[in-house]
């Protein structure tokens, strides 16, 4: 029996760097682009052997944006991707695209290539706020996008948002969530700002924390987020992560339940088997070592027990549903309630974790705080 | 030994002000006697421990033994004793004096004479010391010797027309002092055929000889053999060796005789039965009576030390008792804190020496500690006629069992320049200082004399005084007595549950201030938790003060992106290593750090 898979593919180009983001990506020529492209299929190509053990149901295009890609790179990419892994019959095959950078003919060489749901990275419907985060893009441009997506069949589209923006009120935010949740959308995503060292919202917001919403105005746009949200059809299952019923993200899943996915591609994080470890972040490393991923790997990480056990409950405790104690019993062989006596008992007392049946996860207010929450299950 | 005249032994020590060039000035004479080769001859020879050498300060007083030929031909033995300079040690300088014939009195060229250099010129004299002047830093560009030389003759009253003026940093006119040593200092007196009475300035333990006694032979001899009895604890031993002090090493000789400074071992297990100021006799043929000036010396301040980690009690008691060995001033016993757990009440000479053993504990042992306020030791008189000694603010009796409460009160002199009079009188008076007169040392300086409660002067009273003087102000103290007081007992409330390590003694009319500070700090350095945490300060069931950490309501939502677990799990950790290094009361997590922070209040 084939096991289970997911697959992240990672694209370090953006036409332009957001003012908030730390991720692994920069401009990047056309050369590079090219000599990144030819680099990720021999690194695909190079897992042939394993992928023999493994049957693909995720496939996750990430950046960076994978839409600044031309049609025949993205071609090239899924092709490798087909001729070496095993991809079940109804897969999830996601890929995350600028709406600045979508075009038509983008859209149906994806379709063809079996790309099934669509992340576009919005991030605000207000094209003030757009300009301040540094996007390319307007809200109009999200729109046709949008609508472009839906001709060419596209049935499963999935919208980010970044809240407690700078200047952000309650109000000012439930009116851009509810402007959003108005299109036609099967998947959003809402993540609240962080202000990451070495980024420019660092340099100008760290300082001067008047200018961000503080943390009342914070917990209220979080608290509105799954109200409104939720009476546009949309239910939460992550901490950040809402969706119409059926269309949560198989792949993002599979990062909460401790599934395995290979990560290809610069920097990009696996855990297969009980293993965690990273590619390389260093391009000129990646493009000489592709053929060999072996020798580009970093931060190798055999899970003992326990850390495993705490990565089941602190990522596990991020889905709404939380984490089964059978499943625990079935993965450990230990009782979650005694292995965990302490740090479930404070959860309860001060009403942060909740209990139905056979199920724990967090309350509201649980999730509002939830890596004082979540901190509490790592071992001493 | 026996080739060695009484006549040609000089028994010294070095007095100064800190940090007018006392210790280089003893580096000076070792070298210039050529007992040293450049090899051994580092930075500080005498002050042997690296902490010291950091400082600045001489912790534990040691001598030395070297040869000068003087210009009269003759050869001289020199032992040159060295004497802390903290008022802290005040008892040990008294001692090392007492085993001196005379001392050389250090003053700075430029700055003149300082609180310090009184208070030790006049101990010396106290101990019948011929006490002469050397003008040191003579080379730096701000140096005034006349004016120092005047000085020194009218505020002392000590002759200092033909002070050396040296550099000891440079070496410049250093024979001028050896010569002087010869001449001015007098050779030490007693005979070899009376009894045994020798003096003991200091002991150091060893772990193959036991205890190592220093001490200073009055009269008689002692060699190895003889039974020697402790006069003041009483404890006989046999003497196993006898010798003098090399530059760092003990050299060994067939016997010690009057006049004569070295160290004798005789198998002494511990410390305590050594005590300096203690006389040394013949078991077999003692003396008539001790030396005079003995006394037992108690600890001043008081705080609990307890170990970071619980695990770590056991190594912090080893830690204590090894030091102990060194430190017969050095108190300590296990109590038990509720916020604290496991740990000791340890007792100081005072705030200097509670920080050096603070210090050594964590460096030189390893141990992560967390310390209680200090305190001092207040007499209560309880109403059945019992007097305790209280340490432990927790242990105070109810206010109903109380008749009245004593503390400790210090004589203290304060030199300043006139401009900073006012500041600094100020400062006393807020410390409940009770002014006792004042003296113009010149036109431009004074000495200010106060009583003090030393529970005023333990916290940063130095550092108010430097402050506030611009650095010019320098202070000595010495105990002075108990007098009543109107105290009370502060107690912190954390979530409504006091916090045993927190409860302090304080003046009754300071205590709605101290109150205050105490929550306002307690709230900076408490983080924020699930919940909201009032922090109060109560004398009895009256609450004096209330301050609130506020709920954390939110924290932040971070996201996994690309199934990069990694930066999550470091996210969660450091969260969770704050907590480990935080003391849980109650349901409130406290961290370590905050129970030292009340220490630093006054800080501006």
């Amino acid at each position: 029996m084939r096991k289970d898979l997911g697959l992240y593919i990672h694209i370090p180009f953006c036409i332009q760097k957001c003012g908030y983001c730390d991720f692994l990506s920069w401009k990047g020529t056309e050369e590079e682009r090219e000599a990144y492209v030819s680099a990720l299929i021999k690194e695909i190509r190079s897992y042939r052997e394993f992928a023999e053990g493994y049957k693909v149901s995720t496939v996750f295009v990430g950046g960076g944006s994978p839409s600044v890609l031309d049609p025949a790179q993205a071609e090239r990419i899924f092709d490798e991707v087909r001729g070496t892994f095993q991809i079940e019959k109804q897969p999830e095959i996601t890929i995350e695209a600028n709406p600045g950078t979508i075009t038509r003919e983008k859209l149906d060489v994806w379709k063809q290539c079996g790309v099934n749901r669509l992340s576009m990275g919005l991030q605000s419907t207000d094209n003030d706020n757009l300009k301040m985060l540094g996007r390319i893009h307007t809200w109009e441009e999200f729109l046709e996008g949008l609508s472009m997506a839906r001709e060419a069949s596209f049935d499963n589209i999935s919208a980010d948002l970044i809240s407690s923006i700078p200047g952000q009120t309650r109000e000012k935010w439930e009116k851009e969530l509810e402007t959003l949740a108005g299109q036609k959308l099967e998947h959003i995503s809402v993540y609240q700002l962080i202000l990451e060292e070495g980024t420019r919202f660092y340099e100008e917001y760290a300082g001067h924390p008047e200018l961000l919403p503080d943390e009342e105005e914070s917990r209220e746009i979080y608290l509105s987020t799954g109200k409104i949200l939720k009476e546009y059809g949309f239910e939460q299952y992550e901490i950040s992560n809402y969706a119409k019923p059926g269309r949560e993200s198989r792949h993002n899943l599979k990062y909460w339940e401790r599934a395995d996915y290979l990560g290809l591609g610069l920097g990009a994080s696996s855990m297969v088997r009980n293993i965690r470890m990273s590619n390389t972040r260093d391009i000129k490393k990646y493009l000489e070592r592709c053929e060999n991923p072996k020798t580009m790997r970093e931060n190798v990480e055999f899970l003992e027990e326990a850390r495993q056990m705490e990565e089941f409950m602190f990522l596990g405790l991020r889905k709404t549903r939380g984490v089964s104690r059978k499943e625990f019993r079935r993965n450990f062989g230990q009782d979650l309630d005694l292995v965990y006596e302490k740090a479930l008992y404070k959860g309860f007392e001060n009403g942060l974790l909740k209990e139905k049946k056979d199920r724990i996860f967090l309350s509201e207010e649980g999730i509002l705080v939830s890596n004082a929450v979540l901190s509490e299950f790592l071992f001493d | 030994m026996s080739g060695i005249e009484q006549s040609k032994i000089r028994n010294f020590c070095i007095i100064a002000h800190i940090d007018h060039g006392k210790s280089t000035l003893a580096d000076r004479i070792i070298e210039k006697t050529g007992l040293l080769t450049d090899r051994e001859m580092q930075a500080q020879v005498l002050d042997n421990m690296d902490l010291e050498r950091e400082r600045g300060i001489t912790i534990k007083s040691q001598a030395v033994r070297i040869v000068y030929k003087a210009k009269d031909g003759e050869e001289y033995i020199f032992n040159l004793i060295d004497t802390p300079g903290h008022v802290d040690f005040n008892y040990e300088v008294s001692r090392s004096l007492a085993a001196c014939d005379g001392a050389i009195l250090v003053v700075d060229a430029a700055q003149g004479i300082e609180a310090q250099t009184l208070a030790n010129v006049y101990l010396a004299l106290d101990h019948d010391l011929d006490v002469f002047p050397v003008i040191n830093k003579i080379d730096l560009p701000s140096a005034d010797p006349e004016r120092v030389i005047n000085e020194i003759e009218d505020v002392i009253g000590i002759e200092a027309q033909d002070a050396p003026q040296i550099s000891a940093k440079t070496g410049l006119n250093i024979e001028e002092v050896l010569e002087q040593i010869v001449t001015k200092i007098p050779a030490p007196g007693g005979s070899r055929e009376n009894p045994l009475q020798a003096l003991i300035f200091d002991s150091v333990y060893d772990p193959y000889k036991g205890v190592i006694v220093f001490c200073r032979i009055k009269e008689g001899t002692v060699k190895k053999g003889t039974k020697i009895r402790m006069m003041a604890t009483g404890a006989v031993e046999e003497v196993v060796e006898v010798g003098y002090f090399g530059a760092g090493q003990f050299i060994p000789c067939d016997e010690l005789s009057a006049g004569m400074v070295g160290y004798i071992t005789a198998s002494i297990k511990n410390v305590k039965d050594t005590r300096v100021g203690d006389t040394i006799t013949d078991d077999n043929r003692p003396c008539e009576k001790p030396l005079p000036g003995y006394k037992k010396v108690n600890p001043m301040v008081f705080c609990g030390v307890y170990p970071a980690d619980g695990a770590k009690y056991q190594d912090l008691r080893d830690a204590l008792e090894k030091l102990q060995l060194n430190d017969a001033s050095l108190f300590f016993e296990p109590e038990t804190s509720i916020a604290l757990g496991f740990g000791f009440r340890c007792g100081f000479l005072g705030l200097l020496h509670l920080e050096i053993i603070q210090e050594r504990l964590e460096r030189e042992y390893n141990l992560d500690l967390v310390t209680t306020a200090p305190g001092v030791v207040y007499k209560v008189h309880k109403t059945n006629g019992e007097v305790i000694e209280l340490t432990n603010p927790s242990n105070l009796p109810d206010p109903s069992e109380i008749e009245y409460m004593e503390e400790p009160m210090v004589k203290a002199e304060i030199m300043v320049t006139t401009e900073f009079i006012g500041p600094i009188m100020d400062l006393c008076q807020e410390r409940r200082g009770q002014y006792q007169g004042m003296e113009y040392m010149e036109t431009t300086r004074a000495l200010l004399h106060y009583h003090l409660p030393l529970n005023e002067i333990i916290y940063d009273f130095f550092d108010a005084l430097k402050s506030r003087s611009r650095g010019y102000a320098s202070f000595d103290y010495e105990m002075l007595g108990y007098e009543q007081s109107n105290l009370v007992k502060l107690d912190i409330l954390v979530n409504k549950e006091e916090v045993d390590a927190l409860s302090f003694i304080v003046f009754a009319d300071s205590a709605y201030e101290r109150g205050r500070k105490m929550c306002e700090k307690l709230k900076e350095e408490i983080p924020r938790q699930l919940f909201e945490i009032p922090i109060q300060a109560a004398i009895g069931s009256k609450i004096i003060a209330r301050e609130t950490v506020k709920a954390m309501r939110k924290d932040v939502l971070a996201k996994c992106y690309g199934g990069d677990i990694s930066r999550k799990r470091k996210l969660l950790e450091k969260q969770k290593e704050g907590k480990k290094r935080m003391r849980q009361i109650g349901n409130v997590e406290i961290p370590q750090k905050a129970f030292m922070s009340v220490l630093k209040l006054d800080d501006k």
